[in-house]
């Protein structure tokens, strides 16, 4: 469509209601602008876009280099995958897989299923202990109390059963 | 005549056409299938077909050589849906064994290094989880898998980690399609964290009306509960959904389940050429009107196997020829024709 008061195509339309009749407006870059209108250069939605992948590049781009050592698969292609190269990458990638377990699992945080029988000891205890403490505190860091709450019960349950315990978290 | 009733079969295979159990395992110490080199392929291959079993699998399992299997073989395997089109299809050094009648399936090299699966007809639940959890416990004797305190059996997708056990049902949903309820059913699903997949599982069409249930969550309970949920709730009620829609339809709207029944039967009995596809389609509706009580003289356990020849990879093992579209057209119509010929006209109305 063309602008109303020049040839050039019309880049702003608006109907405005003038002594009670409806009137239809159409104006070209120029003519808008010099009846005032402010007219974006790009396109509002590609202008967020920009802000969010700046606002996020340096954090983003830190959690997608980060690289399971025994492997060598990044974050960034676990996320384009949704596949984990290995054993090693659970707690190379946490605590982001913890996030991703629960969502994909519909809150449950834990196994409470059966246990291979060569690994049922102690040091397995110890090191679930250790895990839960860490993920306690970045809980409690980031204000979240009411999963801090159910992950100090899972600590507490830890210490007084003879087999790893755990909940869900619904 | 009156109306007829909904026929309830053993194993409650008049909806549960089949049940299966899979269990997804990684052997400890290499990478996952994806990540692994090729070496270490062969590796978790040697370790898994070498392992020395006991009890019910001292016999061994008889491993096929999927890479040296021909491509109308690994259709086959597909068709019986003993192996995913994905692993059928993969380059991966990779293998099937298969045991107990091809009841036990296990694929190793899937995107995990093992996929145990049991499949049974009917609604074997106990039997097949059974089954498929011996072997994984007759396995782990010998081979140790991946594990974490918190995680339990690690897999390479995070959506089957903890117990790896996905309870899987193939269903007969026809009514529930015929009366327009299956979306609503879909829906109720995907809330009790059910996947609801096509006849060939992810990605595929629910050909015939046949649909997949399996469970989604694999964390945060035990294998029995995951069990006893799938077992005695979720199959249970759908099964129900599908019965009353059944009932209605009989009641409410006979001369339109009649049309279908009868046409299909009377389309299978004359077809000079008939597709895969709609040689399912057919079958499909002709399974519902036994389930239905109006073919009362065609046995189940016909159309079932049917269902199964007709599938390209199994006519091609009848009828050498039947590779070739338009032969295979015909080769199927007639394979149909004979077996649906030598039963009694059933139903006075035609």
């Amino acid at each position: 469509m063309k602008c109303d008061l020049c040839d050039k195509p019309a880049v702003v339309h608006e109907v405005v209601i003038q002594n009670g009749n409806k009137v239809e407006m159409h104006l070209c870059a120029e003519h808008a602008t010099a009846k005032g209108y402010i007219l974006p250069t790009v396109p509002v939605t590609q202008i967020l876009q920009q802000f969010t992948i700046s606002g996020k590049s340096i954090k983003a781009q830190k959690a997608a280099a980060r690289r399971c050592e025994a492997c060598g698969l990044t974050f960034a292609e676990f996320r384009q995958t949704g596949r984990f190269g290995c054993a090693s990458c659970y707690d190379a990638f946490m605590p982001s897989v913890a996030a991703i377990i629960e969502r994909a699992q519909s809150g449950a945080v834990s196994h409470r299923g059966s246990t291979p029988k060569r690994i049922v000891g102690q040091a397995d205890r110890a090191a679930m202990r250790r895990q839960l403490i860490k993920e306690i505190e970045t809980a409690v860091a980031a204000e979240q109390y009411e999963r801090a709450a159910s992950l100090q019960g899972r600590l507490h349950l830890l210490g007084s059963e003879q087999t790893p315990p755990s909940e869900t978290n619904t | 005549m009156d109306t007829p009733s909904p026929h309830i079969f053993n194993n409650d295979s008049d909806v549960v056409v089949s049940v299966r159990i899979r269990v997804a395992r990684n052997v400890a110490g290499l990478p996952f299938t994806g990540r692994a080199s090729d070496s270490q392929r062969q590796e978790v291959l040697r370790m898994v077909t070498h392992a020395p079993l006991g009890g019910a699998f001292s016999n061994g399992l008889a491993w096929v050589n999927m890479s040296q299997a021909s491509l109308q073989e690994r259709q086959l395997l597909v068709e019986r849906h003993l192996v995913s089109k994905h692993f059928a299809d993969s380059a991966l050094p990779r293998a099937l064994g298969l045991g107990h009648n091809e009841e036990l399936g296990v694929m190793v090299n899937e995107e995990d290094h093992l996929r145990i699966q049991s499949i049974l007809p009917g609604f074997r639940l106990d039997q097949a989880f059974a089954l498929a959890r011996s072997f994984d416990q007759a396995l782990e004797e010998t081979v140790d898998f991946a594990f974490h305190p918190r995680w339990g059996y690690l897999t390479a997708c995070p959506t089957n980690v903890g117990c790896g056990i996905r309870l899987g049902a193939m269903l007969h949903l026809p009514a529930l399609r015929y009366s327009g309820e299956i979306e609503r059913v879909k829906r109720a699903a995907k809330d009790l964290h059910l996947a609801v997949r096509g006849y060939y599982g992810e990605g595929t069409d629910a050909i015939g009306n046949f649909y997949q249930v399996s469970n989604q969550v694999t964390l945060g309970s035990s294998e029995e509960e995951l069990l006893q949920h799938f077992r005695d709730e979720v199959i249970p009620k759908l099964v129900d959904y599908e019965r009353t829609a059944r009932q209605m339809l009989l009641e409410k709207n006979l001369p339109l389940i009649q049309d279908k029944v009868f046409r299909a039967r009377a389309t299978l009995k004359v077809a000079r050429l008939l597709g895969a596809e709609e040689a399912t389609k057919l079958l499909s509706t002709l399974r519902f009107g036994i389930a239905t009580g109006l073919l009362p003289n065609l046995s189940m356990e016909r159309v079932e196997q049917l269902l199964l020849q007709v599938q390209p990879a199994h006519l091609a093992q009848l009828d050498p020829f039947a590779g070739e579209e338009e032969m295979g057209r015909l080769s199927r119509a007639n394979l149909v024709r004979r077996l649906l010929g030598d039963y009694s006209e059933d139903s006075p109305e035609i």
